[in-house]
């Protein structure tokens, strides 16, 4: 299609020992999209990426990158795609500069121009002054820049993530997010799959998700959290609450750190709620999801 | 072509700057090995021995010496950095690259071969303070040099495509080259071993390599030329097309 970055087309994959990892997959993801990929540990999320960066065969189907076919018009396909993956797979003993403009030339970008995208990359994730650092040397949060810099170096359309943000510390998270909604917004497709759902919810607004193997949903963000019939919220009131009444739409328990956790149907206000306990003279100081919107939903799709 | 040639060059400079940046792991051991033969076996021992096939003793190991020094670089530098980059996962920079097979094959073997090269001119280079070197075909030194040096570049290439562990690249060149090379006719002529030995030495191909190095140094080989050129030239390009088609396959590389 026209304005899809990536259109896979019943996808299959057997692997060596006989465990089938994706069960005949179709997707599309639209040029310019911030799309998430989420699905527990062993869905096929990885073989997916896999597949698509052609480091993993697939037994059947289809997928075009772009337009190019990756079987027919493999080398095509693949320079637009920038890969982050989900382990740490530098030289350990190359300096940071060398890794990114070595990067460039396997794209068939130029020496000279490697380095003044590597130096731009680098300044702009903060680690100019590791450029003569061999990667092995640089921590956790620096490793995962420098994948993304070497994803980013030969200008791509395309970047795939594959849980960019494990392990990394939350303020450096939130500063990675920022960096890649302002990619985002330039132009660059980004599809990303995280463990993180609260990060799925921030950014992407198309979200899949697959589970043993097949896609269980496909759809727009907001559309797919209107999907949710019931939400669990966590009150803190002003006193102790001895009983707790009943309300409907609604059940109330009480947790262990003596607030109220109460799951609401989509039958009922949260001012109706809140106005209900009143009239039982408890009064809600607080109020806070239990989780994210999102991870609330997937938990159950996945667990159905 | 341009991101084949481009990504190709990429790859030369990188495995450049690694022989360069750690010269006393990649350049000097061999230097050290070879110059302690020219010394024990060339000038010690080799003084009691007199005239080898009208040659002096260390003048008859010289090309030997050298094409050892050749091929144990080559193979190893290829192996090690292919199944380094296997082991450490940043062979996927290059899978998931635009560039073909091919183009990352020769980058690899480019590595073998230059630091193959800069080994053999070396110990070329120290073994002038034993000897006069005689030459007596230039143009066949440079193309037997780099001809061994790639065909032991392949050789580490597909060692390196087969290797899971670290142990798998050192089994080879311990058990299977060394041997091979010190009965490859590099301390002695296979003329003064008796007819079976000599005819058993004939199906050891580093026998070969040595002698058409000793012709072109010397000008005296104990088989004919042509018939080594020609396995060489075989060889080469039987492993050239076994390490593309395991390559094109995703042997050891692809899930």
């Amino acid at each position: 299609m026209k304005n899809s970055a990536i259109t896979i087309k019943h996808l299959k994959k057997i692997y060596a020992g006989g465990f089938q990892a994706l069960k005949n997959i179709s997707l599309d993801v639209p040029k310019g999209a911030f799309f998430g990929l989420l699905g527990p540990n062993g869905a096929g999320k990885s073989t997916i990426i896999g597949i698509l960066c052609s480091l993993i065969n697939k037994t059947a189907g289809s997928v075009e990158i772009y337009g190019h076919d990756i079987d027919k018009d493999w080398s095509e396909a693949k320079k637009n795609l920038g890969i982050v993956p989900q382990e740490f797979n530098f030289n350990i003993f190359e300096p940071c500069l060398q890794i990114i403009t070595n990067q460039a030339g396997y794209y068939g970008v130029p020496y000279p121009v490697a380095k003044q995208r590597a130096e731009h990359l680098l300044k702009e994730l903060g680690l100019w002054d590791k450029r003569y650092t061999p990667s092995g040397k640089l921590s956790g949060g620096m490793k995962r820049r420098l994948m993304i810099a070497r994803a980013l170096v030969h200008q791509p359309k395309i970047l795939i993530l594959d849980e960019p943000t494990a392990g990394v510390d939350i303020s450096l998270r939130r500063s990675m997010w920022t960096f890649l909604e302002k990619q985002n917004k330039n132009g660059l497709t980004i599809i990303l799959t995280t463990h993180y759902l609260e990060e799925a919810e921030q950014l992407c607004e198309t979200i899949a998700i697959i589970d043993k193997g097949i896609i269980i949903e496909n759809m727009n963000k907001v559309d797919l959290l209107k999907k949710m019939k019931c939400e669990t919220f966590i009150l803190t009131t002003e006193a102790d609450c001895i009983g707790l009444p009943q309300i409907d739409n609604a059940s109330l328990i009480k947790n262990n750190d003596g607030d109220i956790e109460v799951v609401v149907n989509d039958a009922l206000s949260i001012t109706k709620l809140i106005s209900d306990l009143e009239k039982q003279n408890i009064i809600v100081k607080r109020i806070q999801n239990k989780s994210s919107r999102l991870e609330e939903l997937f938990v159950r799709m996945v667990e159905s | 072509m341009k991101v084949q040639w481009i990504g190709f060059l990429t790859l030369m400079r990188k495995e450049v700057v690694r022989v360069f940046r750690i010269w006393p792991q990649t350049l000097l051991p061999s230097v050290m090995t070879t110059t302690l033969y020219f010394v024990i076996f060339g000038n010690f021992m080799g003084a009691k021995m007199g005239q080898l096939e009208g040659f002096k003793y260390i003048d008859f190991i010289i090309p030997g010496l050298i094409m050892m020094a050749v091929i144990t670089t080559s193979y190893s530098n290829v192996s090690a950095t292919f199944f380094s980059a296997k082991f450490q996962r940043n062979i996927d920079e290059l899978l998931v690259s635009p560039m073909k097979n091919h183009t990352i094959l020769l980058g690899h073997l480019s590595g073998g071969i230059i630091r193959g090269c800069l080994v053999g001119i070396l110990v070329m280079a120290v073994s002038l303070f034993f000897t006069d070197i005689h030459v007596h075909n230039f143009s066949l030194i440079i193309i037997t040099m780099f001809m061994t040096s790639l065909l032991f570049s392949l050789g580490g290439f597909l060692n390196g495509l087969y290797a899971n562990k670290f142990d798998d690249i050192s089994i080879i060149p311990t058990f299977i080259l060394t041997p091979l090379t010190y009965l490859g006719g590099v301390f002695y002529s296979v003329n003064l071993l008796p007819d079976f030995w000599r005819t058993i030495s004939l199906f050891n191909p580093i026998l070969y390599i040595v002698n058409i190095f000793r012709f072109s140094v010397l000008g005296i080989s104990d088989i004919s030329i042509i018939t080594a050129s020609l396995y060489m030239f075989v060889t080469v390009v039987v492993l050239w097309a076994i390490c593309l088609t395991l390559l094109n396959r995703g042997f050891g590389i692809r899930s």
